[in-house]
């Protein structure tokens, strides 16, 4: 099963297609980070008109962490795109090439072959969460340095000490690999039903994004669906960012508001790569290879 | 008739003599502030402002005669209510420029204090009203509230400690009128959550804010160079 | 002599067509078997059942003794395969490709016995060069050093001659004839054109509609000598039994629509004609073909139907 793991590795970062999504990335974070070292005060100004009416900001706010958590909340609802490109290939792929009829005639099972190129596709997913990580936080930290991170949510606003920040963001990477993974999984599961990329890939973007439009609209009819849809869970990194507070106000240092659902979103996602891989491996092993 | 009149001299000589106690009441009481012309603090800040989640900070005080001052979270953030950015008795007392009334007693913490209004004779002067609860015998002002024209009232509550010989206050407790705050739910990018709303809103609910700042470690006089309190 | 494969009632039902149809046949060690019929006759879809890319609606298939069903690993380990179009990865040279496949076969060959490889199929030249850079009938010679690199027992290649220039076909051809003769391995290699067939292999499958039409050692088939007669008679089952009950019954291939086909000596026509007459056959007519090669022609022109002799 390595063997097959490694070699499935091996196509995926010999193909050129793959670092597409990595020069991507970079291109993407890069600008970002060129906008708001020219100009950050324009933007934290903007940022700040909403709270400017009763209070006065002292410090840097455009510093590293502030900049990794834009560029996440940016960069996560276009990144399952570029996952979408590998994992959504990955059958499609080979039968588009003619090899699939080549590689199931190998002395491997089918469930192998599957379940190696799933890995080897989350192999590929989490290294392109690293490249993020460290072009969106480490690089970011060392243009812009270190200092507290202020976020804005929708009803209140949330200050947290720079001591206390890089673990939520080690958490906080860690749920993103979970949710492109799962992103992986269903581009993979789309993947065992064609015979070219182009398919599965668009399908997979089209399937996200309709999810989150009833993830994100308030109609009573979708609040039923909405606990179920992996696309409310995708966006749950957030909750590593939001600070408990005790009786006098005071946020806790260290806490998270709501750790349950980080939990439950964390089950949720696993539970549709499950879902996901096994109903792609219980299809593909029942399928007739005519390609 | 000559009585009635001696009366009235002698009530408005008593009202003019009152006055003038309360405006020397409260120069004395910034003669003893200016023996400080520079201090620097560590202080812990808490906010406590009903839209604001921030843990208990620690900040770093400047202070500089006349009406230098700032607060420092050493690589940090710092939230402090507009116009009242010099939460300092200081500068609140710095102007020479205002009339000093009498307005009773009250008792603050245990204290009793003299309650002076003081009314900025500028009229372009952005306070418009400031009220003094002054300890007399220890010449220390245990509260202040000050109403501005931009960004309306605020209180400021002092404890002392070791360092009252100088004015310097142990505690202060800055309290104010926060406006409200929403963002839309598609800018944060979160996804509607009304159990989140609800258990929020049992905490968050007043519309006034606090911030609490404890001084420690005075270090008094001992010179401030001015580019700390450029920002 | 060591049967290698053994197919038992093969038939696959697609939704609406039945490819294959109950094929029964048998390939030898050290055969070169030759798959014919024209396209869309079931060849592929039967390879593709041996290599398991398809699975079969019924019957039953053994390779090397064992059953495909439960024995897919050992069995695959030993097959090297071409099947239809032989792609690869365009964006790997020859060699990386090689490599790719070998160890997908569960070997780890040097770099020497890669080159080697590749010599024997002409593409050490072309070694480090980009496969999308190949030409067809070089892609047709990485597929094939693919199929060998680790040594299989049976080779299966579906097509192999598939766009390939004279030069290529005749290159092919060489090296199955070099394979069966000196490395003794046991060959199937389908085609729809009966030249190819008729030069290199030892035993023959005509199938037609995805029955079987004709089975036997080459030689014997396509020996001019050879020929194909249609029988019609006034009452065909009375006369198939009849036969069977006679010495000619090996020589009975099946039927097509309305006439017996038998597969006789030239030189027995006559005998046959004899024997017919005794059997109290009332024969309307005894047609002969002159070689396989007409027969292949017309049964696989698409323009008749032939039943399957069943016993």
């Amino acid at each position: 099963m390595l063997t097959l793991i490694q070699i499935e590795l091996y196509k995926i970062f010999r193909r050129p297609r793959t670092y597409i999504a990595f020069g991507a990335i970079a291109a993407l974070i890069l600008i970002i980070q060129f906008g708001l070292k020219l100009d950050g005060k324009s933007y934290s100004d903007f940022l700040m008109k909403d709270i400017g009416g009763s209070m006065v900001i002292d410090g840097n706010i455009i510093n590293g962490y502030l900049l990794c958590y834009i560029m996440l909340q940016l960069l996560l609802v276009h990144v399952p795109l570029l996952v979408a490109l590998i994992a959504a290939d990955m059958i499609s792929g080979e039968a588009n090439m003619g090899t699939l009829r080549l590689l199931l005639s190998k002395p491997y099972s089918r469930t192998e072959l599957l379940l190696a190129k799933f890995l080897a596709a989350t192999v590929y997913t989490i290294m392109l969460l690293i490249w993020l990580a460290i072009l969106a936080l480490f690089l970011s930290m060392w243009i812009f340095g270190l200092g507290d991170l202020f976020l804005m949510k929708s009803s209140y606003v949330v200050l947290i000490n720079q001591h206390d920040v890089f673990w939520r963001y080690a958490g906080a990477f860690v749920f993103a690999a979970l949710a492109m993974v799962t992103v992986a999984a269903l581009g993979f599961f789309l993947s065992i039903f064609a015979e070219n990329s182009i398919g599965p890939i668009v399908a997979t973007m089209s399937f996200i994004v309709f999810f989150t439009i009833l993830s994100t609209l308030n109609i009573p009819i979708f609040n039923v669906l909405k606990p179920y849809l992996f696309t409310t869970h995708l966006i749950s990194w957030k909750e590593f960012f939001d600070l408990k507070v005790n009786d006098a106000n005071e946020a806790i240092i260290g806490s998270i508001q709501n750790p349950q659902r980080i939990i439950t979103s964390a089950l949720v996602l696993l539970l549709h790569i499950v879902g996901f891989v096994g109903g792609a491996i219980f299809i593909f092993n029942k399928k007739d290879v005519l390609s | 008739m000559y009585k009635i009149f001696l009366l009235i001299v002698g009530f408005q000589i008593s009202i003019f003599v009152q006055a003038q106690d309360m405006t020397a009441l409260v120069m004395k009481v910034k003669a003893k502030l200016d023996q400080v012309n520079d201090y620097e603090a560590d202080g812990n800040m808490k906010t406590d402002v009903s839209f604001i989640k921030a843990p208990v900070g620690k900040v770093k005080i400047y202070f500089k005669k006349p009406n230098k001052f700032r607060l420092k979270k050493e690589g940090g953030i710092s939230l402090l209510p507009k116009g009242g950015v010099s939460v300092n008795m200081s500068s609140v007392i710095a102007t020479n420029d205002f009339v000093a009334l009498a307005a009773g007693e009250s008792i603050v913490n245990g204290t009793t204090c003299k309650i002076v209004k003081l009314l900025p004779i500028n009229e372009a002067s952005e306070i418009v009203l400031t009220t003094l609860y002054i300890d007399e015998p220890n010449l220390l002002v245990r509260k202040a509230i000050t109403t501005t024209k931009e960004n309306g009232t605020y209180e400021m509550e002092m404890n002392y400690g070791v360092y009252a010989k100088y004015g310097l206050p142990e505690k202060v407790i800055f309290s104010f009128n926060t406006k409200d705050y929403k963002l839309p739910k598609g800018i944060t990018l979160e996804f509607d959550d009304n159990e989140k709303a609800l258990s929020d809103a049992q905490k968050l609910k007043n519309k006034k804010g606090r911030v609490e700042i404890t001084y420690a470690n005075y270090i008094i006089n001992k010179g401030i160079a001015d580019a700390i309190f450029v920002k | 002599m060591q049967q290698i494969v053994r197919v038992t009632d093969l038939t696959k039902q697609f939704k609406n067509l039945k490819a294959v149809d109950h094929l029964s046949y048998t390939v030898n060690e050290g055969d070169v078997y030759g798959f014919l019929g024209q396209n869309g006759a079931g060849k592929s879809t039967t390879i593709r059942m041996m290599l398991t890319l398809i699975k079969p609606t019924a019957g039953h298939i053994e390779i090397f003794g064992m059953d495909l069903a439960k024995k897919r690993r050992e069995i695959l380990r030993n097959i090297g395969a071409v099947i239809e179009k032989p792609d690869v990865y365009k964006y790997l040279s020859a060699y990386e490709n090689l490599q790719l496949f070998a160890r997908l076969s569960g070997i780890k060959p040097t770099r020497k016995q890669m080159m080697d490889q590749l010599e024997m199929v002409g593409l050490a030249q072309r070694a480090e060069d980009k496969v999308k850079t190949f030409s067809q009938g070089m892609k047709q010679r990485l597929g094939i050093g693919i199929a060998l690199v680790h040594n299989p027992q049976l080779i299966i290649l579906d097509e192999p001659t598939n766009g390939l220039d004279p030069q290529g076909i005749a290159d092919i051809r060489n090296l199955i004839l070099h394979l069966s003769r000196e490395s003794n391995k046991t060959i199937i290699v389908s085609s729809h054109l009966l030249s190819e067939i008729e030069q290199i292999a030892t035993r023959v499958l005509i199938i037609d509609k995805g029955k079987k039409l004709v089975e036997g050692n080459a030689t014997e088939l396509l020996d001019p000598a050879q020929t194909i007669v249609e029988l019609q008679t006034l009452d065909n089952a009375f006369a198939l039994q009849q036969l069977q009950l006679s010495n000619w019954t090996d020589k009975i291939q099946g039927q097509r629509n309305n006439t017996i086909v038998i597969k006789l000596d030239r030189k027995e026509i006559p005998a046959l004609h004899t024997d017919l007459v005794n059997m109290q056959i009332q024969l309307l007519s005894l047609q002969p073909r002159h070689s396989l090669e007409d027969y292949f022609l017309q049964v696989t022109s698409g323009n008749q139907h032939v039943d399957t002799y069943t016993n």
